[in-house]
């Protein structure tokens, strides 16, 4: 299957949304994510923002509470991997969604800080739940003058 | 998929003849039409579960194939320990053990039509499904441990359901050789609260009418009659499964090349069986598919007293559980003998013929109920166990329709609440927590589930019983 992108669905800066811009792409039985930003923490972060809005209208999560996530692997791909299954075990785990993100390199070392809130049923109607980020797709790489950060969630 | 890279062998059998780095030749199961409408990925990885070591006989596709991770969604491999096989998380994939129940009800479905509202609200209502739901039941470590340890036997001991339900469940209700200590305590954490609840997706629980019978002594042997009200529970190993996946198929990727496994995809994580690696996935796996049968075994009591409350005429009994997602140790004839391998089933029913020796002793002249999911406008279906599968391939059989559509292109093409009502009008009441969960199962979004199992059926992988048609479904 050819890996399309959808305009439609791409979620641009707006306010003080961070630098770049999320998309989701087709997969047969899932759902592509991928991150466009200006650095490769940017692209990571926006990856991060795209795998919560499978979940949900990323508009309706508050950035309330902090969760701290580190993670160390031999390359990019599994690093982004790594630190989005943080993220879908926290949010599993405590039962939230993240919408904002804070993130650092460091000798192939990632620490982040994800803020959200707790799921809210009514509020923000959650459409499915990521059951794991997968290599399927994957990618981090500089295209065309920008970071890209992406891989298939299986749900 | 394009044909002219196939050896046409029969109507209903299609060969990728080995080549390359190949150690067995690719075979897949489908009707012109079906193979046609497949995706290349699924050629690809065929072929790419062909390369890993310790292979036997074939990289099998079922008729429902599609694009999965390392291994293709529908595909079935056997591996041999003592030639260097291997086992992989990528082929059994995250949601270990996901699969399916099937209760009939000893009651006709003009009692449901009569009540059908008022069964949808409550069973919505007491089987927590979707994001964010969380089961009544809360596990503390020893708890858990038995629990992974003892599978639906554990449930049914601890009085969710009925000794005669494990009989009626893959592997009596217990996998053998589960090691919860190999299981990690996030995968643990993960599960605390989701013992009893359905999940999201695909999953679902379904109150279904059966509508057709094709082979009525069969039927009978199961316990179905036309016009009978069956459930269907369609969910799998929850959190824990999922975490387990993850943490393992990670784990296989990386260390991979240490074993001196030339990956062609990452995503085919594996291990030699016959390495601590193998050894440590293979006992959190199982304790992952005990977790599943345990929910399944859970939720079936939730059902029941659901049913006890709005039709206390009706007696919940477990048809049979079987589960797609898994890899198991099975007995099979290759080359005139009888050989211990590792089966995978990625998206695919085991189907023992008649006269299994793992079959219940109620339906060993019979063989083993075969059941299909469709989606929920759509029919489901009842298949058996053929003896000829098991020379197919390694008594395997499809799962479900396997979608046509991605989430993204359905959720675009459909809106959730007027699909509600257009399945309504249709007599089918679904309730769900989310409209755009509703949108992106659209049963549009499905191939023909009727097309995949006629193929399995002409195939020989098992043969048609029934087909049910829903009534109610609860999405997660």
């Amino acid at each position: 299957m050819q890996i399309m992108t959808t305009d439609a669905e791409a979620n641009g800066v707006a306010g003080a949304d961070p630098p770049g811009r999320w998309e989701h792409f087709d997969h047969g039985a899932d759902i592509g994510i991928r991150g466009i930003g200006p650095t490769k923490a940017a692209a990571f972060v926006q990856a991060a923002r795209a795998m919560t809005a499978v979940v949900t209208d990323l508009k309706t999560v508050r950035a309330i509470e902090p969760v701290e996530a580190r993670c160390e692997a031999p390359d990019d791909v599994l690093l982004l991997i790594d630190f989005l299954n943080v993220l879908v075990y926290e949010m599993a785990a405590r039962s939230m969604l993240f919408a904002q993100f804070e993130l650092d390199f460091e000798d192939g070392r990632l620490s982040a800080t994800a803020w959200g809130e707790v799921v809210d049923r009514r509020r923000h109607r959650p459409v499915v739940e990521v059951k794991g980020a997968t290599l399927t797709t994957g990618a981090v790489e500089f295209r065309d003058g920008h970071w890209i950060a992406q891989c298939v969630v299986d749900v | 998929m394009d044909i002219t890279r196939l050896t046409h062998l029969d109507d209903y059998e299609w060969v990728i003849e080995r080549s390359g780095a190949m150690r067995v030749n690719g075979i897949i199961y489908a009707d012109e039409p079906l193979i046609r409408a497949m995706d290349d990925k699924v050629f690809e990885q065929v072929v790419n579960v062909a390369t890993l070591p310790g292979i036997v006989t074939g990289s099998f596709g079922m008729p429902d194939a599609h694009w999965g991770y390392g291994f293709p969604i529908g595909g079935v491999a056997a591996f041999d320990p003592d030639e260097g096989g291997i086992v992989s998380a990528g082929g059994v994939g995250f949601d270990i053990s996901c699969g399916v129940r099937l209760l009939t009800t000893g009651i006709d479905s003009h009692a449901i039509k009569s009540i059908q509202k008022e069964l949808a609200d409550s069973l919505f209502a007491d089987i927590p499904a979707g994001v964010g739901s969380k089961g009544t039941i809360t596990l503390d470590h020893d708890e858990m441990d038995a629990m992974l340890a003892g599978g639906a036997r554990w449930a049914v001991d601890r009085g969710w359901g009925e000794p005669r339900d494990l009989d009626r469940t893959e592997e009596h209700g217990t996998m053998a050789g589960a090691v919860p200590d190999h299981v990690s305590e996030r995968a643990k954490h993960r599960q605390r609260r989701e013992m009893g609840t359905l999940g999201s997706g695909n999953h679902y629980l379904e109150v279904q009418e059966v509508m057709e019978v094709f082979d009525i002594e069969t039927a009978r042997a199961f316990g179905l009659n036309l016009g009978d009200a069956v459930v269907s529970i369609h969910c799998g190993s929850r959190g824990l499964g999922h975490q387990i996946g993850t943490e393992f198929l990670r784990e296989m990727a990386v260390g991979a090349e240490t074993y001196g496994i030339k990956l062609p995809d990452r995503e085919l994580a594996c291990a030699p069986i016959n390495s601590e690696l193998g050894q440590r996935y293979l006992g959190a796996m199982r304790a992952g598919i005990n977790c599943a049968l345990a929910n399944r075994q859970i939720i079936t009591d939730l059902t029941r007293a659901v049913f006890a409350r709005q039709l206390p005429q009706a007696r919940l009994e477990v048809l049979f559980d079987v589960s797609h997602n898994t890899c198991k140790v099975e007995e099979h004839e290759v080359g005139g003998r009888a050989r211990r391998l590792f089966v995978h089933r990625k998206g695919a029913t085991r189907a023992f013929g008649p006269g299994h020796r793992d079959l219940p002793e109620t339906l060993k002249h019979v063989g083993q109920p075969v059941i299909i999911g469709g989606s929920m406008g759509t029919a489901s279906y009842v298949l058996v166990g053929t003896e000829e599968s098991e020379r197919l391939a390694f008594s395997s059989a499809c799962h479900g329709a396997g979608r046509a559509m991605s989430r993204h292109q359905a959720k675009k093409r459909w809106r959730g609440r007027a699909l509600v009502d257009e399945l309504a009008e249709r007599g089918i009441l679904v309730r769900g927590a989310s409209d755009r969960g509703v949108a992106e199962e659209a049963p549009g979004a499905y191939k023909d589930v009727t097309a995949v199992v006629d193929t399995a059926d002409q195939a020989g992988l098992a043969r048609k019983v029934a087909t049910l048609a829903p009534l109610v479904c609860i999405k997660g």
